[in-house]
């Protein structure tokens, strides 16, 4: 095989499916046709506390095309007690219709079944629930540091080194600083949606999901199911984020299926969302700096408190972001959590390293100022040589690379340092700039590859293509690794059947993806003898990667970036816009340059809209959101996105078989903070409370 | 949601017989409100009477000189019209400053001007909201109320009027045209939008049933020199948080004649009288604009949230005059 073309992964290759997607070929879950398929419609509380005193079902009952209403004294019963794919018990607010009690506004009381999707909704709206409500308590605030506690997630709550306060009172220069980032909602383009039907003793359930391996363990787990018996199905996803793994819709699908058995098909409004597919919670964060005055760190603080529902923990680890950035003397990291009458909240893109980087780097910027620094040249005086708290040494480290990239061709060099100096008609201009790091992972997981009789190979791995582009980028690593032309390649994902693997999150699916597929098609590289026959069955190699990736060594595994903005600011009218951003990254080896451009472009844009725009309000009276729709929550729009350039150095991993690191999250970290100090270059004010809105700017006459 | 009739109308007497003072219909025109509403059961209409097929899509000289522009006139090709363009410049930049493209395309100038408050309370069926549900209460005001009105509200309702298109008619005195089963008739712009006072769920002074046939701008000579200046959270497709329709003609270094409207601070699009009155005569510097914002601004009654818009509004009654000021003098 040593004709066959080499070198597929690192070359531009245009999505596999890209021309079913524009053409509309490709169907997504809710568009799938079954015969007999009926449709549930989630009634949502309306109070955000309390008991459901009643559920007048009978007047409903009898409306045209209704076949069902499941509440809590008529629904399948669940378990929910159980430790799910991502070792963390499941949130419990997934266990529906088990009880009266009502634990935030939005939380599902009922699934209203009908004939069509219009009558199902007609019903629901017309439910009559009554409540027997308590007082709720929304009020998310720094002030309640003092009910919160610290929680490990997917990093440890409280990691402290040195002795803190000795260190910030012998440093020339302290920054003590409070910044808070607003609630903030991942809705996807493609509304959460499922479909259930029970066949041949099987339960089939086609959803839209980030890993259908994950999504049907969940299901297994609360259903009392063999795991065997449960096959889930998600092909073309419309977005993700981190908002869909198991959630009500798939619950209460599963439900009806199993009452009616017939297909029931559950999806989520747009409206409903901002309830049900969970959000980032506000986090409020205190960062102190406390440095020698030639910026060497003495003392690193970073204190992060997010809330989270009254019946499940989550923890937005903005704090843990700082661990493996910069050394300290003393540094003290710590997560915390202020239970609340709200939905639970979940991981939303970069979760913890989004918020705690915008603390971090601003407070950075904050101490170049004072020390008379250049931002630049005070992260390089603080480059570690080796995890600053664990002490563990760096797989790769090129965050300076990144910046001596990104400065060259930003034109940094040519920066005035002064704030408020520079104008362009009504327009204030500064620049700014901040690092960015995330964890680089890999999970385990099986591929399956198979040598086709007609010289073609099936590759079978059970990844998610949320929008990324993974199906192909797999089907450049499969090409690579089996040495032949992409065109000989087919890659079938998104089928539970296809057995175990990764999800698409924390950025480690296409890493541990690639790895697994890899490993499949190199043994069954060797194992084909050059002409020899292929049986019609194909000749077929399984994988599975538990072993080489419990074997890695521990080390700080992160990929790093360098995020540049420029901003203009009419400070008689408040507006901010973005004149030009760009990121350089060292996140591994880049698979598919195409996507993965598309990728980090589209988290820096997210950042933008992060520092400028997105913003949900809760409402203290009712508990619930206020404007729960995309008019309401602004995400930038084409205008506000100028030109938005990225691009990386090299940085191999070296101890991944690719040398794939990761790129779905970084492209968000570090990006608000750049457009907010920013903002200071530009007007001399800091901004220490995301979004920063006109009237924010506006109002600010010193610091905000 | 509700299931409901459609009927398309030829023309205007056909279509005003169709709606038939029916309170559960509705006239439909690029539906780009009303469809949203119907989606979130804020409207819930038995019968629509689709009236994008009358013969009220042209822009015509008025015979004293003005202009008419028919009802069903879509937002893009008022827009896009010469005259508007020549005469009226601040109106087409109005229109232009909102919606999208697509919204554009679709929306009409008689919707535009009857579409619904973008308050969130208004928009969720579940809260209370004097608008929608008379008597239930407004929770803005001691809720969420960052983007509500400062002037002209009441303890019933501080929603604003979310048009950009109607500020910049109210600026140049526009008169909306109306058929009724008993015949025209003819509302200005000025009395068009009702006080909110205790009835906010009560916006227009459109008899029942009437259908809007058209708005006609009076010659305004000085409209040629005139902006519309919106700001806003993000860059496009967003409602303003405050905007500003205005038209100078300053004549040896003296106002003359000058037009003023405000947008997202009130019910309506909110004709600036106080701030014309101060100006006209006066000498047109920035010391003279700041005090006609403050003479029209002094009426308003921020709530703790949204007291920004005061300042906002003042800036951009002397960064807008101030330009038009400085173009005069070249």
């Amino acid at each position: 095989m040593t004709t066959a073309t080499q070198g597929s992964v690192g070359t531009a290759h245009t999505r596999i499916e890209g021309r079913d997607k524009v053409t509309g070929a490709a169907r997504y879950a809710a568009e799938i046709p079954f015969a007999e398929l009926a449709h549930g419609w989630l009634a949502l509380s309306t109070v955000a506390r309390g008991r459901i005193r009643s559920i007048d079902t009978d007047a409903v009952l009898r409306m045209p095309g209704v076949l069902t209403v499941l509440h809590h004294h008529n629904a399948p019963r669940v378990d929910s007690d159980y430790v799910g794919l991502l070792g963390v018990p499941p949130d419990p607010s997934v266990a529906l219709f088990q009880h009266d009690r009502v634990v935030h506004m939005g939380w599902p009381v009922a699934l209203v079944v009908a004939e069509t999707s219009e009558q199902a909704r007609e019903a629901a709206e017309a439910l009559v629930v009554t409540y027997d409500q308590e007082p709720h308590d929304v009020a998310f605030s720094a002030e309640r540091q003092a009910e919160a506690y610290p929680v490990d997630g997917h990093a440890p709550g409280v990691m402290e080194k040195g002795d803190l306060e000795a260190q910030l009172a012998s440093s020339a220069v302290v920054v003590d600083a409070e910044y808070t980032t607003p609630e903030e909602y991942h809705n996807p383009m493609e509304p959460h949606a499922a479909t259930a039907l029970w066949e041949g003793g099987r339960l089939e359930v086609v959803d839209s999901n980030q890993g259908t391996t994950w999504v049907a363990g969940e299901l297994a787990n609360l259903f009392s199911l063999d795991p065997a018996s449960v096959r889930v199905r998600s092909e073309h996803v419309g977005g993700g984020f981190g908002s869909k793994g198991v959630r009500s819709h798939q619950v209460a699908a599963v439900m009806a299926a199993t009452v009616l058995q017939r297909p029931v098909r559950v999806v989520m409004t747009r409206r409903q969302m901002f309830s049900l597919a969970g959000y980032r919670s506000p986090t409020a964060q205190r960062v102190r700096l406390g440095a020698d005055a030639d910026g060497r760190l003495r003392a690193l603080e970073h204190q992060s408190l997010n809330m989270t529902s009254s019946v499940h923990e989550f923890v937005e680890p903005s704090a843990a972001a700082s661990r493996a950035m910069y050394d300290a003397d003393a540094h003290h990291t710590a997560s915390r959590v202020v239970r609340l009458d709200v939905p639970t909240p979940t991981w939303m893109r970069a979760p913890g390293e989004a918020p705690g980087s915008f603390a971090l780097e601003s407070a950075f910027d904050e101490l170049a100022e004072r020390c008379g620094i250049d931002p630049i040249e005070l992260r390089l005086r603080n480059e570690p040589a080796v995890g600053p708290v664990s002490g563990l040494p760096f797989s790769s480290r090129n965050l300076i690379a990144c910046f001596e990239e990104g400065a060259r061709r930003f034109g940094w060099a040519d920066r005035d340092p002064r704030p408020g100096v520079r104008r362009d008609g009504r327009w204030l201009l500064g620049t700014g700039t901040a690092a960015a790091s995330f964890p680089a992972g890999a999970m385990p997981s099986t591929a399956a590859v198979t040598a086709e009789a007609d010289g073609t190979f099936t590759v079978g791995i059970n990844a998610a293509d949320i929008g990324t582009g993974a199906r192909t980028a797999l089907t450049l690593v499969a090409a690579d690794a089996l040495g032949v032309p992409t065109d000989r390649v087919r890659v079938r994902i998104g089928d539970s059947d296809l057995g175990p693997a990764m999800i698409a999150g924390g950025s480690t699916g296409t890493r541990s993806w690639a790895w697994a597929v890899t490993a499949a098609a190199e043994e069954l590289r060797q194992s084909l003898a050059p002409g020899a026959d292929i049986p019609p069955e194909g000749i077929t190699v399984r994988s599975n990667t538990a072993e080489a990736i419990g074997a890695l060594a521990q080390k700080e595994r992160h990929s790093f970036g360098a995020q540049f903005a420029e901003v203009a600011v009419d400070p008689a009218t408040g507006e901010v816009r973005v004149r030009r951003m760009l990121g350089i990254f060292a996140a591994g080896r880049i698979v598919n340059p195409l996507t993965a451009r598309n990728q980090l472009v589209g988290g820096m844009i997210w950042g933008i809209s992060m520092a400028l725009h997105e913003e949900a309000v809760r409402d203290r009276a009712t508990g619930g959101v206020y404007g729960a729709d995309l008019a309401g929550y602004h995400v930038a729009a084409h205008a506000d996105i100028p030109h938005v350039e990225a691009d990386w150095v090299d940085d191999p991993d070296p101890d991944d078989p690719i040398g794939i690191k990761g790129i779905g999250e970084i492209g968000i970290v570090g990006a608000a903070a750049a457009v907010a100090n920013a903002v200071w270059h530009a007007t001399g004010v800091r901004h220490r409370h995301l979004p920063i809105r006109p009237d924010r700017v506006l109002m600010a006459g010193g610091d905000a | 949601m509700r299931e409901f009739g459609y009927q398309r109308a030829y023309d205007v007497s056909g279509a005003v017989a169709l709606l038939d003072g029916d309170g559960e219909a509705r006239f439909l025109g690029g539906g780009t409100n009303l469809v949203d509403l119907m989606k979130t059961g804020v409207e819930r209409p038995a019968l629509l009477v689709d009236v994008r097929e009358l013969p009220l899509d042209r822009i015509e000289p008025a015979g004293d000189g003005g202009l008419r522009i028919g009802a069903t006139v879509t937002n893009s090709d008022l827009a896009a019209h010469p005259e508007v363009r020549r005469r009226y410049p601040a109106l087409a930049q109005a229109v232009l400053a909102g919606a999208s493209g697509q919204l554009r395309n679709m929306a009409t100038v008689g919707g535009n001007l009857l579409q619904r408050t973008r308050c969130g309370y208004f928009a969720d069926v579940t809260s209370a909201c004097n608008k929608r549900n008379p008597g239930s209460g407004c929770p803005a005001i001691t809720g969420e109320h960052h983007n509500h009105a400062i002037l002209g509200a009441s303890d019933h309702c501080v929603a604003t009027h979310p048009s950009d298109m109607g500020v910049a008619l109210a600026a140049f005195d526009a008169v909306v045209s109306y058929e009724t089963a008993d015949g025209p008739g003819e509302l200005p712009l000025a009395d068009f939008y009702l006080p909110v006072g205790e009835t906010p769920h009560l916006e227009t002074a459109l008899p029942p049933g009437a259908l809007i046939t058209g708005v006609t701008l009076p010659p305004t000579p000085v409209a040629a020199d005139s902006r519309y200046r919106k700001v806003r959270e993000r860059a496009s497709y967003a409602f303003a948080i405050g905007s500003i329709a205005a038209a100078l003609d300053v004549e040896d270094g003296v106002v003359r004649d000058v037009r003023l409207a405000f947008g997202a601070v009130a019910s309506r699009p909110w004709r600036a009288r106080a701030a014309e009155r101060a100006l006209l005569g006066a000498p047109a510097d920035a010391e003279n604009f700041a005090a006609a914002a403050d003479a029209e601004l002094a009426h308003a009654k921020p709530l703790p949230h949204n007291g920004y818009k005061v300042t906002l509004m003042r800036n951009l009654v002397i960064a807008v005059l101030s330009e038009l000021a400085e173009e005069a003098t070249r």
